[in-house]
């Protein structure tokens, strides 16, 4: 193996989170960004293919050496660490709808739901799942919600690309049905 | 799409909808949409209204707004198509449209929750390095007592009870005016007096609680001003002058 994939192979070992391709390249000045990629990929097919209770996996926009799953349960059983807790509908409604409609104000996911939201929105940001991203125009300039790294990193996405396109679920949202006077 | 699991609520303090299993009015819409197997674009607005109202005084959740709100939404709309339009009039718009606009849009977010919702329990089956759990939420910050502070405070209230009455019951009523009274007294004497003054020397429980009553009620007139320096120090009563003291 290459020396900087060892480097960042020590690096990934030493965060707690997953670091991005330009942090990684702060390791060596002289490795560039391709260089860091390579490395990467290298990294990541030494631990696929080699016998090892980890993967390299790219999440959140970074890369982050996580457990294989066929050991969750003995880990989880023996509880050297602890699943994070699961989101509740409400949370999953409302994250769903300010992962799509970002930058969103609360008013607008109070609508869709058809709940008051607040609280639901606050929790979430509590958690560091959602912050606030920008001031929206109009009356009061309502705060704009926006998904943040942690999002994708508790869903286990590279990027919201990987969020299914709105056209690939069953219900497409269609315009309003036309008015049809029998 | 993985076969989803009704995820169950864990984290629901405080969302009373939620612990009622739907998760707003437009859920239990789709809920009842779904078992009568109609045409979502084609409502039966007056038969899901009517379900729509049973179930929501049935699951006692009348005191959900957003719920009552839907229910007058519905009602209004169920209104509006039994009035009579002009044949073939072009302009005659849907009632239901902006509410089967919403339920579609809602729809959809509920499949991606589900989507979401599997999403994260992949991800849960694996660990990464360092990984802390959540604090938990803090308690309500607790009354700093040690045990010696409390049984020292126990220890003197049972010694002020000259006899534990146990099994006689004996109708005493308290004598919230007698120590009223008592107290007044007190206060047109002194300027601050203490608790020993009002109780006496070896009160009962009796003298304790009717005495302890009328101190909080007088607090609450405004008549006096109860001062205690930290958790069982004493009681010292004032008369409510702060405005003459300025």
């Amino acid at each position: 193996m290459n020396p900087l994939a060892r480097l960042i192979e020590a690096a990934l070992f030493a965060s707690a989170r997953p670091l991005t391709v330009e942090e990684l390249a702060t390791l060596d000045p002289q490795a560039g960004a391709a260089a860091v990629r390579g490395a990467l990929t290298e990294l990541r097919d030494a631990f696929a293919t080699g016998d090892h209770g980890v993967e390299l996996i790219e999440i959140a926009q970074g890369w982050q050496f996580l457990t294989r799953r066929d050991y969750a349960e003995a880990i989880d059983r023996a509880q050297f660490a602890l699943r994070p807790r699961r989101l509740s509908p409400a949370a999953l409604e409302t994250l769903a709808i300010i992962a799509y409609r970002q930058p969103v104000g609360r008013l607008e996911v109070d609508e869709i739901r058809g709940v008051d939201s607040g609280a639901v929105i606050e929790k979430l940001g509590e958690r560091g799942l959602v912050e606030i991203v920008s001031r929206g125009e109009g009356l009061g300039r309502p705060l704009l919600y926006g998904t943040t790294p942690q999002f994708l990193e508790i869903l286990g996405l590279k990027d919201l690309d990987e969020l299914p396109r709105l056209e690939e679920l069953s219900v497409a949202l269609r315009p309003p049905a036309p008015a049809e006077p029998e | 799409m993985s076969a989803p699991t009704n995820p169950v609520t864990q984290d629901s303090a405080g969302f009373v909808v939620e612990l009622e299993q739907f998760s707003g009015p437009l859920d239990l819409l789709l809920h009842l949409i779904r078992e009568d197997e109609v045409d979502i674009t084609d409502l039966p607005i007056a038969k899901i209204a009517d379900q729509f109202l049973a179930v929501i005084s049935e699951l006692g959740l009348n005191q959900a707004a957003d719920y009552l709100e839907m229910a007058a939404r519905l009602l209004r709309i169920k209104a509006q198509m039994l009035l009579p339009r002009r044949l073939g009039d072009d302009e005659w718009e849907d009632p239901r449209a902006e509410l089967v606009r919403r339920l579609l849009e809602y729809q959809q977010i509920r499949e991606l929750v589900e989507w979401l919702g599997a999403a994260a329990a992949r991800r849960a089956e694996q660990f990464g390095r360092g990984y802390s759990p959540e604090p938990p939420a803090p308690p309500p910050a607790p009354l700093v007592i040690d045990l010696n502070d409390l049984l020292a405070a126990a220890e003197r209230v049972i010694a002020l009870i000259p006899e534990p009455v146990l099994h006689r019951v004996v109708p005493r009523p308290l004598d919230v005016e007698g120590a009223t009274e008592r107290i007044e007294a007190l206060l047109a004497e002194r300027a601050a007096f203490g608790w020993g003054d009002v109780v006496g020397a070896r009160p009962s429980i009796v003298d304790v609680l009717s005495a302890f009553i009328a101190l909080l009620e007088l607090a609450k007139r405004g008549s006096l001003h109860v001062h205690q320096e930290g958790p069982f120090a004493p009681i010292e009563i004032r008369r409510e002058s702060p405005r003459a003291a300025h």
